[in-house]
Order: structure tokens, then C-alpha cells, then sequence
């Protein structure tokens, strides 16, 4: 089979090397030797040594956008997988109108980013206008604001995975357990939990990352108003990129900052939670 | 019994308020659409009735302002055109690397897996330079950016799926004397349909809502997608026109809830495929 296959090779793997080198391989290779150099255009690259990199940890607006991005995705990872995994634990109790609900709650997730930071602009401004104020009156209502956006979004999301897991658990076990003598209480934590941790994997990989990289809804909703205190990190750099002049440099070196943080995040996530995982 | 009954009938009524709530945002952008552009900002909750109803005005001025459909066209065509060069390319590519398993496609799949958690930042200023240099900056060129960025997911899938398809059906085609060629358009690929819906709702979830990388690819003077359209109107025109952006956002909601009702079934189904492989 391998010998024939081979002379396949430019019909079955081209296409797509050749668009991935395009495509990632040469611009994440180029971004790391960038990272290293002072440049506005990439034929103009000198090479500075890490002089980017100690510049960044001077630069108060990244440090900001650090902490400001973690306490998010903190509270949006916690509040998106504990609202939806509720709401997949009642919808698979068999009541009427399920199906309704599911489509319903998952409709937004469809939705661009851009579009609901409009969306969600309007809403919030016109709750706001009873107190006399906006959005960007502080940074604090551009983070409320982006977290129940980000909510509305994506519990949807999660809730299907979390509905898929617990279809997945075998009748028998509850079952078993309810005999057993076992209350609802213990079932829960006992039983469905530990029998959906895939589940949970998986969706907390999902909003850990999507709310680390987050960039439409922030643009939209507030872009990082008031000034820059609720820019969040893809924000961040993409404003030193395009935003300042002669900071690409700094700011490709931001990017790889960025870079390292969520392969980190989302590498560590994936062991701890896969280590919880259990057969049945 | 009873009491079961009744708490179902509770859980019912509860996720009916629920439900209205959730689509409540999407109605209220509705009716602002109708109402006068002075009063949207003041008064976005009231109805759009008397002198604050313009009928289609917004949507008018909107359409030209921001000019609608060829945004609309060009998302199109360029989700289209993206999303079926790599459900083609990738399965093909899966396909191979899986059945051939060299050491040159064992280390091109972790480099796929790999780029999977490169955030696009990291690549965004180099990969719009990239392209401008390749003159990829047109809605052709773009599909295979999205081909080359948007791999990493759609072969890690594939190979998910080809791994548990048995080899000695293509041994049988292949003695049968049909060719690789043959045996991957006739045997493998209608085994991979599956997977083929998934990745497709995946992919068109993101390359249809996709805001950055065609911002930075695409020479938008000439091509805007309708993310790039509705940004455009807020940067554009100083203060914002609320008018036409309540039009230009229900329009562009409209095409993703007929996609979404129309394939709602295969719509779930794939995006809880691709998370079991993810």
C-alpha cells in the first residue's frame, strides 16, 4: 500500500502543505525571529536581542490588559460551564419543550462577535442611561458587560457538550447507585460528575481559551474604553501593532508572550482535568 | 407522582421565561431597526410607534452606507469557497497521512496539532505581510490563508475519524485494481461524511463571523465582509449612525438563523462531534 500511495504524495499532501506553510509555519517562524528585532515592515528587520521583551514588562497598559484578561477568564470560565451544565442537568430530565429550549439557548453562539458587541452595546447602554452613565464610564461595566456577553454566548455552547455527556452515561450506573441507597445529592457529585469529566475537559478548554484569546467582543462592546482600561490582551496587541508607530516590534514580542500563556493554560488544563476522567 | 408532574410543569414554565429573555436582546436590535436614529440611543426600550417609527429607512440608508450585499456576496463566497477547499484538501491530506505513516507525515501531523493552540495574534502582522507579498489579498487568495490557518483542526479531526476506518477495504479496492485516487473519491470519502458535516459547521461558524484575519488579509477598500462592514460603520463616520447599524445588524442576523434553523440537527450534531475531538 505505501509504495503506490507514494507516488500520490503531490496530489493528497500538497495542497495543504503548501497552504499551511502559507499560511502558519512561515508567519509563526517569522513572528518568533521578529520578536527579536526592531522592524516596521518585515525587509527592515534588525536584530535587537531581547531588548523587546524587557521593554514589555515596562509597559504599564500590557500589564494591565494581563490581569484584567485573567480575573475574566476566571469568572467566565466558572460562571459559563456552572450555568450550563445545570441547565443541561434539568433539560435532560425529560420535560416538555426541551428540544425549544436547546435551539434556543444555543442561537447566539452563531452569532459573529462584532455583531453581538453592538448588540450588547445598545442593551447595556440603555440600562445604563437610568443611572447617567455608559459603558465606558469604567473599566469595571466594560468587564460585567463582556462577561454576560460572553455568557450569552457561549452557555449555549457548552450546554450541548454537557447534554451529549450525560446522555452518555449508562442508565445502569445511576440505577445502581439509587439502589444502593444513594440520595440525589450524592448521585450528582458521585455518580454525573466524575461520568462527564470528558465533558468537562472539553468544555473548559472551550472557554478557557476562547475567553483568554477574546478580541471581536471587546472591540465592539467597549475597545478597551475607558482609556484602554478594559482592553484585554488580543486588544492589547493588536493596538501596538496598529496603534502606535515603530512598536511592532514590541508588540510581536507581546504576541509571543501571548503565545506561550495559552499553550500553558490550555496544556495544564487538559492534564488536570483528564486525570479526574473515569471509566465506568 | 404529582409532585414529579408539577415540578416538571415548573421546570417548563421557568425555561419558557428564560427562553423569551435569551431572545430578547435579538428582538429589541429588531425593533430599534424601525425607529428614528435620534432616538435610539434615548429611549432603546420603548416601541417604535408614532413619530419614532421611519419604517425602512434605516435599512435603506444602511444598505448603501455600508454597502450591504456586496458584503454579503463576498462573505459568502469566501465561506463557501474556504469551507469546501479544505473539507477536499484536508480529508485528502488526513487520508494520506494517517495510511502512509512516514516519519515526515508523523511530524507534520503534530505540527497540524500543534498549530491548533497558536493564538492569531501570534502570526497576524507576519501572515498579512505574508499574504500582501503573495498577492493573496483577494477573496481567492484568502481561501488559502483560511486553508493553511484553519488546517490544524480539520486533519486532526480527519485522521480522528480515518483511524477507525479498517484498511482492508481500500487493501480490497486497491487489489481490486483501483486506484489510490479511486479509493479515497469512492470508498473513503463517503465513510468520512460524518465528519465532513462537522468539520464544514465548524469551519463555517468561524470563517463566516471571522472579523481580524480578513480585516488584515483582504484589501478592504475594495472587499469587505459584513463583520468588516459593521466595524466600518462605527469607524468611519465619526459618531456612530444607530440607525443604519440596528438595520445592518439584523440583516446580519438573518442569514445565520435561516442556516441555523434549516440545519439545526446537523448543526448540533457536528459541533458536538468536533468537541468529543477535540
Amino acid at each position: 500500500m505505501n509504495r503506490t500511495l507514494r507516488k500520490y504524495f503531490p496530489l493528497f499532501l500538497m495542497p495543504t502543505f503548501i497552504a499551511f506553510l502559507i499560511g502558519f509555519v512561515v508567519p509563526f517562524a517569522l513572528g518568533l525571529y521578529l520578536s527579536f528585532c526592531k522592524f516596521t515592515t518585515v525587509s527592515d528587520a534588525i536584530p535587537i536581542g531581547i531588548r523587546n521583551y524587557t521593554q514589555i514588562f515596562s509597559d504599564a497598559t500590557f500589564i494591565h490588559s494581563l490581569w484584567y484578561t485573567a480575573l475574566f477568564t476566571i469568572a467566565a470560565v466558572v460562571s459559563i460551564n456552572v450555568i450550563a451544565f445545570t441547565i443541561a442537568l434539568l433539560l435532560t430530565r425529560q420535560i416538555r419543550g426541551t428540544n425549544i429550549f436547546r435551539t434556543v439557548f444555543f442561537m447566539p453562539n452563531l452569532i459573529g462577535g462584532i455583531v453581538l458587541g453592538y448588540i450588547w452595546q445598545l442593551i447595556f447602554n440603555g440600562i445604563l442611561l437610568y443611572f447617567d452613565r455608559t459603558l465606558t464610564y469604567s473599566a469595571t461595566y466594560g468587564f460585567f458587560g463582556l462577561l454576560i456577553l460572553l455568557n450569552w454566548q457561549q452557555i449555549g455552547y457548552m450546554m450541548i457538550i454537557y447534554i451529549a455527556g450525560i446522555g452518555n452515561i449508562p442508565p445502569d450506573v445511576i440505577e445502581a447507585a439509587k439502589i444502593d441507597g444513594a440520595t440525589n445529592r450524592q448521585i450528582l457529585f458521585r455518580v454525573t460528575i466524575p461520568m462527564v469529566m470528558p465533558s468537562v475537559t472539553i468544555s473548559v478548554f472551550l472557554t478557557l481559551t476562547n475567553s483568554f484569546k477574546l478580541f471581536d467582543q471587546n472591540l465592539a462592546l467597549t475597545a478597551g474604553e475607558p482609556s484602554s482600561k478594559s482592553e484585554m490582551l488580543a486588544l492589547n496587541i493588536f493596538n501596538t501593532f496598529y496603534g502606535r508607530t515603530g512598536a511592532e516590534g514590541i508588540g510581536q514580542a507581546k504576541a509571543v508572550i501571548f503565545f506561550l500563556i495559552v499553550a500553558v493554560i490550555a496544556l495544564l488544563q487538559l492534564y488536570l482535568t483528564r486525570r479526574k476522567e473515569v471509566q465506568a | 407522582m404529582d409532585k414529579k408532574h408539577a415540578k416538571g410543569r415548573f421546570l417548563t414554565l421557568l425555561f419558557s421565561i428564560i427562553s423569551v429573555l435569551y431572545v430578547l436582546p435579538v428582538v429589541i436590535i429588531l425593533l430599534n431597526s424601525f425607529k428614528k436614529k435620534a432616538y435610539i440611543s434615548k429611549t432603546p426600550f420603548q416601541l417604535p410607534t408614532g413619530k419614532m417609527f421611519v419604517g425602512l429607512e434605516n435599512y435603506t440608508s444602511g444598505i448603501e452606507k455600508t454597502q450591504f450585499f456586496s458584503s454579503l456576496f463576498w462573505s459568502v463566497f469566501i465561506t463557501v469557497g474556504a469551507v469546501a477547499v479544505i473539507i477536499l484538501c484536508t480529508s485528502m491530506c488526513a487520508w494520506y497521512i494517517i495510511r502512509s505513516n512516514s516519519v515526515f507525515c508523523r511530524a507534520l501531523y503534530l505540527l497540524f496539532v500543534f498549530s491548533m493552540i497558536v493564538p492569531f495574534q501570534m502570526v497576524m502582522f507576519t501572515l498579512s505581510k505574508t499574504a500582501d507579498l503573495l498577492k493573496l489579498n483577494t477573496p481567492w487568495g484568502i481561501i488559502i490563508i483560511y486553508l493553511g490557518f484553519g488546517a490544524g483542526l480539520a486533519v486532526f479531526m480527519f485522521s480522528g475519524f480515518v483511524k477507525g476506518v479498517p484498511v482492508e477495504i481500500e487493501e480490497a479496492a486497491l487489489i481490486d485494481g483501483c486506484s489510490p485516487i479511486g479509493t479515497f473519491f469512492r470508498i473513503v470519502l463517503p465513510i468520512l461524511k460524518p465528519t465532513c458535516i462537522s468539520v464544514a459547521i465548524l469551519e463555517t461558524m468561524w470563517i463566516f463571523n471571522d472579523y481580524l484575519l480578513p480585516y488584515l488579509v483582504l484589501d478592504i477598500r475594495k472587499y469587505k465582509t459584513i463583520p468588516i462592514a459593521i466595524q466600518y460603520l462605527r469607524g468611519g463616520y465619526g459618531s456612530i449612525d444607530m440607525g443604519a447599524m440596528m438595520a445592518m445588524l439584523v440583516l446580519s442576523i438573518i442569514p445565520i438563523i435561516i442556516f441555523y434553523l434549516s440545519l439545526q440537527k446537523h448543526i448540533i450534531k457536528g459541533v458536538v462531534a468536533g468537541a468529543v475531538k477535540g
